[in-house]
């Protein structure tokens, strides 16, 4: 896993944040990530990121549950052993549709909570790097990432500018997916061109 | 006369002067405080009866179900009147942090956490009764529909009461799933300004390394909403399956197709008064009354009168219904058993705690008395329990053959039983009331600048200003 160098900037308002992650952003610096203590609407926008397809995701195991439910009672009461109940017909559809209502929105709910937990590696036991303890409180932390071409002082510079209350400099491991993050990235120390060349 | 920002209607959800971090400090603060005395006492009460109620079960599995009251006329008795009162009252929670959140209601920020806590809680209570009225409960597993050596024998999809296995099941993970997503943000921010080493520790294990980032929370909100989309349906099928256990039979005083709105409108009605009971006692202990608002209360209590309504009609339309039929036998039920006769006593609590005396908030004062909504909390959940009791019992008690008349009253193992579920309830509320954040702080500070008490104060300024200039203000913003 990639150790990198960050610079951090910590702003305090929303309101500065948004032209901040604009002016960054053309600037061409990199942002790694913005953490915020709540969901910020049209930051995901600001920062360029497209649209999540989770809901698609649901969409898919949603109708999955539909079949399982649908094919397996029909199979189960027309071929593997049909069942005289009552004398009701052994292709009794009304009488399907609560268990296969359930089984979509169990298939629908379960599978979206695993692929949000997947997509965002998020698991019991997940340690991640915290940039700045209060990016849970009342903090949004914007994160640079420092390339080749990126000047730490530079940066630094450019944050305050743009109204960092806080900015300092961290060299970490700021995440991993399952064990391949970045892997198309170098080492940090194993660059070959120096950082603030 | 000045124009108005925002309607006078929309009162502040959080009141006091916060900013971002207060609200941390707020809702984050009882967690990391020393619990006070009375909330010894209460875990230390609840868990007593938990134990009683553990005992009472056990009693009753090693001697059997016939140490209950039941007996081939009255199947269904204290038992199954309290898995549909418990399972009703979860579905205020899933109405609050879905439904609401589907209709944009700001309020529900405030109060779905712990709403949604007390569903859960009030799962898991339900679910014993069935569980253990199977007696031979070591079969449980028979329930579902697995490959076996008998055939393979499968279940009765035909049957409502399979219907109700896989209803309540998918009822409960998917509002334990939506509960906890929503958490995951809160116990990072408590994992972040944790003091000790223990709390870190733990409350990193159980914030599964949230961080924040601005890709997870654009996640995070598609999830919510798709939870929320998926939950509504769910809470009305979850009631409507449970009627069918009933609406379904052949038993006079059941098989009416009313069932599926009147029990989900009493659902929901008895799963407001639970909420306003615990709240009203929660906002208190830990000091929560800027967030959990009067004007949270009140809107409660709007509901609360709605649904009783709608309750009431039900039951009147049940009457109507039972002589128009023509049906001398459900005519019989619903005028000789159960409005009248030995267990009619049963039918005017429930009247007189679920229809009339909930009229009391069509006033603004009352609805706002926080004595009043929690005395009337307390009573409506009587007058539900009477409900699902009226519906069971007096449908039984008189059979088609006087020979099987019978008196119904439940033995010590139902009572103990029922008694032990208040304990497992509470266990597990006050656990949570002490190690979780009661209040959604993420969502709070989401809408701290749109319903804050001091950034609406803010708008005054202008309000005050010329009504041209205002206007003019307003359409360049």
């Amino acid at each position: 896993m990639a150790v990198k160098k960050f610079v951090v900037g910590s702003f305090d308002d929303e309101a500065v944040l948004f032209p901040a992650v604009k002016k960054v952003r053309s600037a061409g610096y990199k942002i790694h990530d913005v953490y915020t203590p709540f969901p910020v609407h049209g930051l995901d926008h600001a920062m360029g990121l497209r649209e999540t397809s989770l809901h698609t995701a649901g969409f898919i195991y949603g109708i999955t549950g539909t079949t399982t439910a649908l094919s397996f009672m029909s199979w189960v009461f027309t071929t593997d052993w049909p069942m005289n109940i009552g004398g009701k017909p052994h292709f009794p559809l009304p009488a399907f549709i609560p268990i296969t209502f359930e089984l979509t929105v169990l298939f629908a709910a379960v599978g979206m909570v695993m692929t949000f937990m997947y997509l965002c590696q998020l698991a019991p036991f997940v340690k991640k790097h915290v940039f700045h303890p209060r990016q849970s409180d009342d903090l949004f932390v914007m994160v640079i990432e420092l390339t080749e071409k990126t000047r730490a002082e530079e940066v630094k510079a450019y944050l305050d500018s743009v109204g960092a209350k806080e900015i300092n400099e961290q060299e970490v491991e700021a995440g991993w997916w399952l064990g391949r993050f970045d892997r198309e990235d170098k080492l940090f120390s194993q660059r070959t061109t120096p950082v603030n060349a | 006369m000045h124009l108005k920002y925002e309607s006078t209607l929309r009162e502040p959800l959080v009141d006091g002067v916060k900013d971002y971090h207060q609200v941390t400090e707020d809702i984050i603060g009882p967690i990391e405080a020393k619990p006070g005395k009375l909330w010894y006492i209460g875990l230390f009460i609840s868990i007593s009866l938990l134990c009683f109620g553990i005992f009472s079960v056990t009693w009753e599995v090693y001697w059997g179900t016939g140490v209950w009251n039941l007996n081939k006329t009255i199947g269904w008795g204290w038992d199954i009147t309290n898995f549909v009162w418990w399972v009703g009252i979860g579905h205020a929670g899933t109405l609050i942090s879905a439904i609401l959140l589907l209709f944009r209601q700001g309020w529900r920020t405030g109060v779905n956490r712990a709403a949604e806590a007390m569903t859960i809680f009030a799962v898991m209570c339900a679910g014993q009764f069935p569980i253990w009225h199977m007696g031979r409960v070591w079969m449980a597993f028979f329930v579902l529909p697995y490959p076996n050596t008998r055939g393979p024998l499968w279940v009765n999809f035909n049957s409502p009461l399979l219907w109700d296995v896989f209803a309540i099941s998918t009822y409960f993970t998917v509002s334990l799933l939506f509960w906890y997503s929503g958490l995951l943000p809160d116990f990072a921010t408590v994992r972040d300004r944790a003091k000790t080493k223990l709390r870190k520790y733990l409350y990193g294990i159980a914030s599964f390394g949230w961080t924040g980032s601005t890709k997870h929370w654009q996640r995070h909100e598609s999830l919510s909403l798709v939870l929320a989309g998926l939950s509504t349906p769910l809470v009305l099928s979850v009631h409507t399956i449970v009627s069918f256990d009933f609406a379904t039979s052949v038993i006079p005083g059941w098989h009416t197709t009313i069932f599926p709105p009147y029990f989900v409108a009493g659902a929901i009605f008895s799963g407001f008064a639970m909420v306003q009971t615990l709240l009203i006692i929660t906002r208190k202990i830990l000091g929560l009354e800027e967030y959990i608002t009067i004007g949270h209360v009140e809107a409660m209590n709007k509901v609360i009168v709605l649904t009783g309504s709608i309750v009431g009609v039900a039951y009147l339309t049940e009457l109507f219904m039972a002589w128009y039929s023509g049906s001398r036998y459900e005519f019989d039920t619903f005028y000789k058993f159960r409005a009248a006769g030995p267990l009619g006593w049963s039918y005017w609590i429930m009247m007189t705690c679920n229809v009339l005396s909930p009229q009391v908030f069509w006033f603004k004062k009352m609805r706002r008395n926080i004595m009043v909504t929690f005395i009337m909390s307390i009573i409506v959940n009587i007058g539900m329990w009477f409900e699902r009791f009226v519906i069971i019992c007096t449908s039984l008690y008189r059979d088609y053959i006087p020979s099987s008349w019978g008196y119904y009253r439940p033995s010590w193992p139902e009572v103990g039983f029922y008694l032990g579920t208040f304990g497992l309830f509470f266990t597990c509320y006050f656990l949570f009331a002490k190690y979780f954040p009661v209040i959604a702080v993420a969502e709070i500070k989401h809408i701290l600048k749109t319903s804050g008490h001091n950034y609406k104060e803010k708008m005054v300024k202008y309000e005050t200003e010329d009504n041209d200039k205002f206007a003019h203000d307003q359409a360049h913003h």
